[in-house]
Formats: structure tokens, C-alpha cells, sequence
């Protein structure tokens, strides 16, 4: 039965449901119960900002705790997928891969592939992504496009509690290495979510709106924001399609393709740098794939090429909102 | 000291022949030209993978370095197989997909050989992580070098083994260079076994040219990780006979270096020696495991010479173990 819990809660939910279900699901990260070796109360914290919060107590030999050691402790969750559990390690920040990258990247991504298919490593690496906390440089980067470029790796970005229960569901019970990205100002959102435990398949878009005349390809929190954008286009007579792509690797071409193909005009929105992105990615897709298709240049909305800023003043700016998404998505409809 | 029984000595010396005769094979091998990419021998420093490795069961694990091939022959990974994966060949352990760097074999404990320096520290804690759930006493050797004893993710590891309490055991292959670059300055204390304290663990030193001495340690080691005592560093001191990799041409060694090691120390020497004059081992029985084990090196090389290559169609398989 379907009841209204927010996103945070959803992973919370799935992360209870599928340790119930199977014991070689393990939690571990900084603080993920909270208060190891303090004089004051375990599961004090549950991850920094609680996600992880009342597992301990039912699970106390299955939440562990680990030093600020990231290299150390996603390695041993690594190790320990290889060696037959299924570890769900929270990296805090995903701006901290920079101090673990070598054991997702070389390791975990490569086993099966550099070990001729005689090995697998069922490892979920949870973290936060994405600006808009007043973070600042280090706390706010998205980088779902690096794990994206990693063959090996599979990248996941809920935009609702509904997704991020059965997408984080379906990365526990997946054999291949998934790094399962939360934004972390959707945790107070809330949306129906089942009771009950369910999986969503991965490579499997979501078309959160029907349009015929522009396509919004985007993904994780920029979903809501192309949704408010819509809105007011839709006044202005013009209907977009909105399509959550739910996962980057793998990515629902399809999806994607036959939308192109119904509205021939394109926006990608992506609150990454434009570099090398997932934005500049799917924008290549579809010039290789539905050139025949287009009725206009595509356009990206994305972060600018800057690190993210500090004062809210900038970050506001840096962050792609509705105004610049209704500007590229009127630009596209208006082209001839 | 512990006793060995007539066929622990036997398959030991076994062990270290047949690594010996790889690794020498491989080098005369390399030189031709017919081995593909980079090669790091083990040579000189079989006592070590194979005084450990003794006293594991196929659901320990070991994790190795970019030298691993020692290590795979004691963990049990066939060698036939292993020259085929040198060779890049379909019929290799990993299929022609991983080569010298990347040979493993988990049904065997083998987490891989690895081409990062200090990459298998953290990878060991979640094996010896994963053995104490299990709960049937198994435990995980972290080998690295001396190279590595410097990288974070061995000293994150040693400390999280230590946190997590985990079964264990790091073994700091001391065998005097880092590439080109002396352990004697790479290493700010006098030995890497000194940094034990700073893990809450202790810290071992052992004469890696003497098995007999490896072997104890080891034992040791091994034996208080499965009863629940926690994490060990060994620290095994040797030099590697070859360079850092096949086409090094070792400048920086001291003169006769490592001719004078093969004479005065080399562990097998030791070995035959020993058990000869203690009467435990005719050396005629140590002759037979010598040709035994050159033959069955010829046949890996006659064999991974003329198996095939890997097809096209493998480029694309084996990345997921499933991918819409």
C-alpha cells in the first residue's frame, strides 16, 4: 500500500527491507550508525544527515561504522562484494571520490572485465550529490558524469522517493558495481511510495510528462526543476516532453530517441559542468543517432564551467533553474 | 619452531621450484620478444608467497601486486594457465583480458594481482571483513612492496583492520627497490614492521631467503588471525633477482649484487641444504620436483605458444555481468 514518505525515508526503507531480506547485505560508512567508541549514544548520527538513522538498533552486527578512511573502508567494501557479500557503502560527499577513486574506478569497475568474467562485485556506493546547500567547492558537485564514463560501473539518480526506493533496491540486488547518487536536496521530498519492497529495472527512462512539441531530456533533481518550467510553457502554448533518464549507465537510448522523433526539437538539462557531461553526452546521441529528425539546434542547459560558488547569490546563478530552462525550451520551439 | 612433515617439505620446495622455473622462463621467454606488454618478476623472493600461502585453505584470501605471479602459483592458480594469460591467450586465466598485472582466480582466494600500488590493502579488509561474517575462520593476506608500504591505502588499511579487528595479515615485501628507488630512503623509519605500533598490531621482521623462518611467522600470524586476535605486519626482508620490470637495466644495483645473493642466500639453495643434511630429504627427491617442475613449465610455454587468441566478439563481454 502506497502512503506519502519523503525520499530520504524511501532509502532508509529500502535499506531496512532488503538487509531483512537478505543477510549479506552490509551498511558501512562515516557516522552511518554514529557515536562508535563515544561515551554517549550509538546510532547518534545515522549518516550526517540520518538517512542511515534506526538501522543500527535492528541491525547492530550490520552497521558499522568507519573511520575517515574512504580509500580504506569503500576498498574493503569492495574486497568484501568480491568475497561474496553485498556491502552498501556511503561515500558522504560524492566531492570525496577524489580520495577513493582508484578503488571504484580500477578495482571494483574492472574485476569481471580484467579477470576474464570469473569474478563479480554486487558493491552499492551511496552518495550525495549536487548543489544548493550553501556548501560551497567541495560539497556540492555532481561528477555523475565520471562514473558514467567508467565502463563497469552503473550510475543511478532517483528524482522521487518513489525511484529512489526501487532503484536503490534493484542496486542491492545487482551483481555489477552501481554508484547510487542522492541528491541531497530531495531528501525532504515527499511522493507515494509503496509499502511493500519493489525494484525498478535499470536502463528504464521515466517520461514524467508527455509533449509534442519539445523534448526535456534531464535527470536526478533537475527533473523538478524542467517540471516547473513546463508549466508556465504550457501556458504559452507550448507542450514538452519531460523524460527522466532514471539511470546513466546504463542509459535508455530508446526512450530518448522516440521522443526526438515525435518533437524533432531538443533541451538537455543537467546541473553537472557542460564539459564532457552527461548533457554534452546525450546531445551527441542524438546528433549521431535522430540528426533526421531535428527541426533545431540542440541546446543544453547546464552548471557554467566554474567550481561551485560559495554565496548564494552565485550559487543561485550556478545552478540551471526553470527561468534558463524555459529560455532554451521557447529558443528550441521558436528555431525554423 | 614447527615441525614439517616429509611431504610439507616436499611440496614447499615444490612450490618454490615451480615459481623459480616460471619466473626464469619467463625472463628468457621475454627477452625473444614474444611476451606482450609489462612483466614483473618474482624471482628471489619465493619464500615468502610460498611460506604464507601454506597455511591457507582455497576460502582465505590473498591480494597481491603488480609481482604476483609468485603468489597466484601458491595460492594454487594453475600455471598452465597463468603463462597462457602472460601470453595473452584465450585459454588464460582471465582469458587473455587481464595478462601479467591482473591474474586471479577467486574460486582459488586469489582477489588478483594489481597493477595499483597499495590497491589490495582495502580489498583484503573486506575479504577478512567478509571471513568474519562467514564465520568459519577464514582470513586475507595483503602482500605489497616496499613501494606501497608508503601509499595511503596501506596505511588506511592496517588501521582499519585494526579498528574493525579484523583476521588480517600484511605482509610488507621488503625486497630493497621501488622501482629504481632504494627501500633504505623511500622508508622514513628503519624497518616497515616499526609502523605496527602506530596500527595497534605487531610488527614482525623475518629473513625472506629462509622459508623455515617465513613459515613461522607466518604461522603465527595466520593462526591468531582465525582465533580472532586481530591483524598482523610482517615485514619480509629479500631482494628481487630481475628488475623492477623485464628491460630494467638495473643501474642502480650494487656490484654483483644479486650474483652474490644467488649464492650466499637464495632460498632454495637454503632449503635444498638444509633438509639434505638434516637426512629429512634425499636431494634426489629434490631433483625429481626440479625436473618435474621444468617440464611442466615447458609444456605451459609449448602450450601458451600455440593456443589461440581471444576473438573479436570477446572485446565486448564480460563487462557487466549484466547491461541492458
Amino acid at each position: 500500500m502506497a502512503r506519502e514518505i519523503s525520499y530520504q525515508q524511501a532509502i532508509n526503507e529500502a535499506l531496512r527491507q532488503e538487509m531483512e531480506r537478505d543477510p549479506s547485505v552490509l551498511v558501512m560508512g562515516e557516522d552511518n550508525a554514529g557515536g562508535e567508541g563515544s561515551p554517549g549514544e550509538r546510532d547518534a548520527w545515522g549518516g550526517v544527515l540520518g538517512v542511515t538513522k534506526g538501522l543500527y538498533p535492528k541491525f547492530p552486527d550490520r552497521v558499522l561504522d568507519t573511520p575517515i578512511s574512504e580509500s580504506g573502508f569503500i576498498g574493503a567494501a569492495i574486497g568484501a562484494a568480491a568475497a561474496g557479500m553485498r556491502p552498501v557503502a556511503e561515500l558522504m560527499f560524492v566531492d570525496f571520490m577524489g580520495v577513493c577513486f582508484d578503488q571504484i574506478f580500477n578495482q571494483a569497475a574492472k574485476f569481471k572485465y580484467m579477470f576474464g568474467g570469473k569474478a563479480q562485485t554486487p558493491v552499492v556506493i551511496r552518495t550525495m550529490v549536487g548543489a544548493g546547500l550553501r556548501a560551497a567547492g567541495q560539497h556540492s558537485q555532481m561528477l555523475v558524469n565520471v562514473f558514467t564514463h567508467i565502463p563497469g560501473l552503473k550510475v543511478v539518480c532517483p528524482a522521487t522517493p518513489y525511484d529512489a526506493k526501487g532503484l536503490l533496491i534493484q542496486s542491492i540486488r545487482d551483481n555489477d558495481p552501481v554508484i547510487f547518487c542522492e541528491h541531497k536536496l530531495l531528501y525532504g521530498l515527499k511522493g507515494d511510495v509503496p509499502e511493500e519492497s519493489y525494484a525498478i529495472p535499470f536502463g528504464e527512462a521515466n517520461v514524467v510528462r508527455e509533449g509534442k512539441d519539445v523534448t526535456i531530456v534531464t535527470f536526478g533533481r533537475m527533473v523538478h526543476l524542467s517540471n516547473e518550467a513546463t508549466a508556465e510553457l504550457a501556458k504559452a502554448g507550448i507542450q514538452c516532453e519531460v523524460i527522466d533518464l532514471r539511470t546513466t549507465s546504463p542509459l535508455d537510448e530508446d526512450t530518448v530517441l522516440e521522443s526526438v522523433a515525435k518533437t524533432g526539437r531538443v533541451v538537455v538539462v543537467d546541473e553537472s559542468n557542460p564539459r564532457c557531461s552527461i548533457a554534452s553526452d546525450i546531445s551527441s546521441l542524438i546528433a549521431m543517432k535522430a540528426f533526421g529528425d531535428l527541426k533545431a539546434p540542440i541546446e543544453m542547459v547546464t552548471a557554467p564551467h566554474t567550481p561551485v560558488p560559495f554565496a548564494d547569490s552565485l550559487e543561485d546563478l550556478y545552478i540551471p533553474g526553470p527561468a534558463k530552462i524555459r529560455g532554451a525550451v521557447e529558443r528550441v520551439a521558436r528555431y525554423h | 619452531m614447527t615441525q614439517l612433515s616429509k611431504a610439507q617439505l616436499l611440496q614447499a620446495y615444490r612450490t618454490m621450484r615451480t615459481i623459480r622455473e616460471f619466473e626464469e622462463r619467463v625472463h628468457a621467454e621475454f627477452a625473444t620478444g614474444t611476451i606482450p606488454g609489462f612483466v614483473h618478476l618474482y624471482a628471489g623472493e619465493e619464500a615468502s608467497a610460498t611460506g604464507f600461502c601454506m597455511h591457507l585453505r582455497d576460502d582465505d584470501y590473498i591480494a597481491s601486486t603488480h609481482r604476483g605471479h609468485g603468489h597466484c602459483i601458491a595460492k594454487g592458480v594453475d600455471p598452465v594457465e597463468m603463462m597462457a594469460e602472460i601470453y595473452g591467450k584465450a585459454t588464460g586465466s582471465c582469458r587473455g583480458k587481464g595478462g601479467s598485472m591482473h591474474i586471479a582466480d577467486l574460486s582459488k582466494g586469489m582477489m588478483g594481482a594489481n597493477g595499483i600500488v597499495g590497491g589490495g590493502g582495502p580489498l583484503i579488509c573486506g575479504a577478512a571483513l567478509a571471513a568474519k561474517y562467514k564465520k568459519r575462520g577464514g582470513v586475507g593476506i595483503c602482500f605489497f612492496g616496499d613501494g606501497a608500504s608508503n601509499q595511503g591505502t596501506i596505511l588506511e588499511a592496517m588501521n582499519l583492520a585494526s579498528v574493525w579487528d579484523l583476521p588480517a595479515i600484511f605482509v610488507a615485501e621488503n625486497n630493497g627497490y621501488a622501482e629504481s628507488t632504494s627501500s633504505t630512503w623511500s622508508v622514513a623509519c628503519d624497518n616497515i614492521a616499526d609502523r605496527a605500533s602506530a596500527f595497534g598490531m605487531p610488527g614482525v621482521i623475518v629473513d625472506g631467503f629462509d622459508f623455515f623462518a617465513v613459515h613461522e611467522a607466518a604461522g603465527e600470524a595466520v593462526r591468531r588471525a582465525r582465533e580472532g586476535g586481530g591483524p598482523t605486519l610482517v615485514e619480509v626482508k629479500f631482494m628481487r633477482y630481475y628488475g623492477h620490470f623485464e628491460g630494467d637495466a638495473e643501474t642502480y644495483r650494487g656490484p654483483n649484487e644479486v650474483e652474490k645473493l644467488r649464492h650466499e642466500k637464495d632460498c632454495l639453495l637454503r632449503f635444498r641444504n638444509r633438509v639434505t643434511s638434516s637426512g629429512e630429504v634425499q636431494a634426489s627427491e629434490l631433483d625429481v620436483i626440479d625436473k618435474d617442475a621444468l617440464a611442466l613449465i615447458d609444456r605451459a610455454v609449448a602450450k601458451a605458444k600455440a593456443d589461440p587468441k581471444p576473438k573479436a566478439a570477446d572485446l565486448l563481454t564480460d563487462v557487466y555481468v549484466s547491461y541492458p
